[in-house]
């Protein structure tokens, strides 16, 4: 779109305060786009160029980006039912009932959390297959996928901790099998069961270090391992595509159309 | 060359001013990291816990009946009474620490987790788990209640006879 001719967004965009806040400039120019995405906090982690089918359904299935679509629904939702939730013994599965039955909105926010917690953890397992079945998983890319696990890790740890909080028959028993399962890891496995659960039995203070767990450290974690798997991602020379591959001479080279295989600018517009 | 004609050149056995410096400021970052390593392992072991005693009064024998299996679900301990005396089994399943069963109508402990299987005196009869349910240390106290220590496991077949 030509400057100077545009409508109200136009006009904002050339005002001081928008250029102060963001400084690439106006214009759909190739450069403004590209710095558009260079020069933002967030958006730099990703590449300032991507091949236009890249972006499509087939190249990826979604699956990465779904995948930080729930979690991202997992922080909104965690963080408003941790208004209303106190993780102490006498309390906490009385809260997990008023959720239910008592607070506004409190089922659908519940049951919003609970189904896309199951939701990611089946969506990162779609992804590591997609990723491993591409072989995607291959140098220069190797170092991604083991953030990729460390990342699975946090996830499976996220909702392992998740299931204590409820705190009923379910939730008690289920961690006293799964921390029993710790203990059997040999020389520091009991160890590793007491400084877990901060005591011999499944009680309050497991309850509290699992809440922190869940709300503070491993969320932490998963938005420190999601930055570096995002800007690999750039780093390793953008998704995946068969032809970054070197060519074997007996093997045929698909055909891409060439309008397919263009590169295109993702940005402002 | 940055050195001073004055200071003479550095032998082998010598290190310069910037190595000593550095082995001395990664030295101590090293001492802080293991010092900070044992402040939070200490920090995240409890000092004081806030469990129940292991010691538990079980109460008077008059109240278990000869052949009689009682569960306590609150301290997690069967209290068995046979011909030969008195014993206590911890009802903890020894495969993952579910709580046992009694199945009066099948004369054995079952755990309702993953299928284990005892008898009454706690002997393994089936299931994943891998060892039998522990017997406690079992005393009749001066009042002349059963007692039972749940920390402490003895051999099997060591009655308390009355």
């Amino acid at each position: 779109m030509p400057d100077g001719k545009g409508g109200y967004f136009e006009r904002l965009e050339r005002t001081r305060v928008w250029r102060s806040v963001f400084r690439s400039g106006t214009g759909s120019s190739t450069l403004h786009r590209a710095l558009a995405i260079q020069q933002n906090l967030f958006l730099h982690l990703f590449s300032t160029k991507v091949r236009r089918r890249m972006l499509g359904f087939r190249a990826t299935w979604y699956l990465g980006a779904l995948t930080l679509g729930t979690f991202f629904i997992l922080v909104i939702t965690g963080i408003l039912l941790m208004l209303y939730y106190h993780p102490s013994v006498p309390q906490a599965y009385a809260d997990v009932k008023d959720l239910k039955f008592v607070v506004s909105s409190g089922m659908f926010l519940r049951n919003l959390h609970r189904w896309s917690a199951h939701a990611m953890v089946l969506l990162v397992f779609a992804h590591m297959f997609r990723v491993f079945y591409r072989g995607a998983y291959r140098p220069p890319r190797e170092f991604n996928w083991v953030i990729g696990v460390i990342l699975l890790l946090i996830t499976l740890l996220l909702s392992y901790t998740g299931y204590l909080l409820p705190w009923d028959q379910l939730a008690f028993w289920a961690i006293t099998v799964g921390s029993n399962i710790s203990s059997a890891v040999p020389v520091f496995g009991d160890k590793a069961r007491f400084l877990m659960l901060g005591g011999h039995q499944v009680n309050a203070n497991a309850l509290l270090r699992f809440y922190v767990l869940h709300c503070v450290i491993l969320p932490l974690a998963a938005v420190l391992f999601v930055a570096v798997h995002m800007w690999r991602i750039r780093k390793d020379g953008g998704l995946y595509v068969r032809q970054s591959e070197p060519a074997r001479e007996s093997e045929p080279q698909p055909e891409v159309p060439a309008t397919d295989n263009k590169e295109v600018l993702v940005g402002k517009r | 060359m940055s050195e001073n004609k004055s200071t003479p050149p550095i032998t082998e056995q010598e290190i310069s001013r910037r190595a000593f410096f550095n082995k001395l400021g990664m030295g101590s970052l090293g001492v802080a990291a293991v010092g900070t390593l044992g402040f939070t392992y200490r920090f995240l072991s409890p000092n004081v816990l806030y469990e129940a005693s292991p010691i538990v009064n079980a109460g008077k024998p008059e109240g278990y009946p000869i052949d009689s299996v009682t569960l306590d679900v609150n301290s997690a301990i069967y209290l068995v009474h046979l011909e030969e005396g008195f014993l206590s089994l911890n009802a903890i399943c020894t495969h993952l620490g579910c709580m046992t069963a009694w199945k009066p109508e099948l004369g054995i402990i079952a755990c309702p987790c993953h299928g284990s299987k005892f008898s009454r005196e706690g002997q393994k009869l089936a299931g994943p788990a891998p060892k039998p349910l522990p017997w406690l240390k079992t005393w009749l106290s001066d009042d002349g209640d059963i007692m039972v220590d749940r920390s402490t496991t003895i051999r099997p077949f060591e009655f308390l006879r009355i």
